[in-house]
């Protein structure tokens, strides 16, 4: 594979082959992503009720 | 009380129980009918067609009427509490709980054994499969009734566990059907059924030794 | 079990707790990421670059480097869940339970990944988007096993009932995966007849072959990151009226 033209058309079957990539790419980015982004909603919120506790 | 009488207590309580509301029994029968009826009103009906598709669809729907008929497995023993009378009894709950799985199969599983192959010739299945049908039927109603107990037993405390029940237990139906209906339609083309057989009398040695363990151990802890 | 080390045997009982396990999952996080990084970087160049051009199948053959391993991971995550769901009944541990419930989102999405990856495959090979072939059926009902552990989970309400009730149901379904698997396989075969898919077993070239292998190490690093992630949070939730957590929040 010569140039990245060719390589990014993958002898025709681009679209199979980064569509296969990028979900991938997508759902695994998802798994790591939401819980960091739920613990740090979670952390926030119990540290909400705690002050209101006090 | 030995634990051979406790045994055959539980089988008789359930059929008194299930005798006293004969009309519940006809549900998952009627289930069956409906359903079975619905193929040809969806694919046509073309004889071939029905033919080819017997097996697959006398199959399905068992396994569907089977598994709606589950929840009555330990609905009202929960509901009155005899479920945990049951759980407190000195008796091993694996056998007690394989008593009450014997019932519900003769409750459900039997009727379906009649049933089944008058409208398997309503589709047209060929008179040489009729044997093979209730031989399949014979040995694997009740797998999906050992099986469909674990899915009942890790449900029984939730309000609503219909939904979800089939979602547990029918990927774990997926070798008896698979084995059964493809037996059916062997038989259909006389051809020979001794593997599918021999599969599907393992299948039933293994779920009636391995099932009721996890559905005792999933029952004590749902009821707690 | 005295074959085993003492020093091992201490730090399995560590792992046991809590907060312990929640203060190494930080510290080792890092080097997974990192470790990761690498073996994907060398694992997509391999794939993606230098392996040669399939003969029969062009490039479209590329998607292997993430389906294969993808599949491979959906199946070893359910048996990871499995044993821990074993180690949680027998010896009640709940960081096993942890494990388990952090687990199966993402086995589920790696089922998820290996049909869909399966699906463009198949689509320029055999011209449809699914294919009734024996893996992608089995991965298929794999899948609704995984969402079977999360829905049981999600429906009960106590969480150490919960815990128990995904537990027996992950060991009832280990024992099922390859009965289903094989009895799949068997019901593929009949409908088939003597070809045989090339998604099966391709003869693979040793340029093919180890960047599929450096692919599938690189996604069990990436279990282990995205596993502990998702345990984090559970861990802070079970634990969250205890005082490890509350000094916890304090020190932020």
């Amino acid at each position: 594979m010569n140039s990245f033209a060719e390589f990014l058309a993958m002898g025709g079957y681009g679209f199979y082959v980064w569509m296969s990539y990028g979900i991938s790419t997508v759902v695994l980015l998802l798994n790591v992503v939401i819980p960091i982004i739920q613990k740090k909603q979670f952390l926030r919120e119990l540290a909400l009720k705690q002050k209101r506790a006090k | 009380m030995s634990l051979m009488s406790a045994f055959f207590a539980v089988i008789r309580r359930d059929l008194i129980l299930a005798f006293r509301r004969r009309a519940e029994i006809a549900n998952p029968l009627f289930f069956f009918v409906l359903v079975v009826s619905l193929f040809p009103l969806g694919v046509g009906a073309n004889p071939k067609l029905l033919q080819i598709m017997a097996p697959g669809v006398i199959w399905v729907s068992a396994l569907l009427a089977v598994m709606l008929s589950l929840d009555s497995l330990f609905r009202s023993d929960f509901d009155d509490g005899s479920l945990e009378q049951l759980l407190l009894s000195p008796h091993p709950l694996t056998i007690l709980v394989m008593a009450k799985i014997i019932a519900h199969w003769l409750v459900t599983g039997v009727p379906l054994l009649v049933v089944a192959p008058l409208l398997a010739i309503f589709l047209g299945l060929p008179e040489q499969a009729l044997g093979t049908l209730f031989l399949t039927l014979v040995l694997a109603t009740p797998v999906l009734s050992l099986i469909g107990s674990i899915g009942v037993s890790l449900t029984v405390g939730l309000r609503r566990g219909g939904m979800i029940i089939s979602l547990l237990v029918l990927p774990l139906y997926v070798p008896v059907l698979i084995f059964a209906s493809n037996a059916v339609e062997m038989a259909g083309n006389g051809l020979s059924v001794d593997p599918q057989i021999n599969i599907l009398i393992a299948i039933f040695f293994m779920s009636a030794v391995l099932a009721p363990l996890p559905a005792a151990a999933a029952l004590k802890m749902s009821v707690n | 079990m005295s074959i085993v080390p003492e020093f091992i045997v201490r730090f399995y009982h560590k792992t046991a707790s809590p907060p312990y396990f929640y203060s190494l999952s930080n510290k080792l996080l890092p080097w997974l990421t990192a470790i990761f990084l690498i073996l994907l970087g060398y694992g997509l160049y391999g794939g993606l670059y230098l392996a040669p051009t399939d003969y029969q199948q062009g490039d479209s053959y590329r998607i292997i480097y993430v389906h294969v391993p993808a599949a491979w991971m959906s199946l070893f995550i359910y048996v990871v869940m499995a044993i821990a769901g074993g180690i949680s009944l027998i010896w009640r541990m709940k960081i096993a339970d942890v494990v388990l419930i952090s687990s199966a989102p993402i086995g589920a999405s790696f089922t998820f990944i290996a049909l869909v990856t399966g699906s463009f495959w198949g689509k320029p090979m055999w011209g449809t988007w699914w294919v009734w072939d024996a893996r992608l059926t089995s991965e298929l009902i794999l899948l609704f096993l995984y969402l079977g552990v999360i829905s049981l989970y999600g429906a009960i309400e106590d969480k150490r009932t919960a815990s128990k009730a995904v537990a027996i149901l992950a060991l009832v379904g280990v024992v099922n995966i390859p009965i289903i698997h094989y009895s799949v396989q068997w019901w593929n075969t009949l409908h088939q007849g003597p070809t045989v898919t090339k998604m099966d077993k391709p003869s693979i070239h040793l340029d093919m072959l180890i960047p599929l292998l450096v692919m599938a190490t690189a996604f069990k690093f990436y279990y282990a990151i995205a596993m502990l992630q998702v345990a984090k949070v559970e861990i802070l939730m079970r634990e969250q009226n205890t005082q490890w957590v509350k000094k916890l929040l304090e020190d932020k």
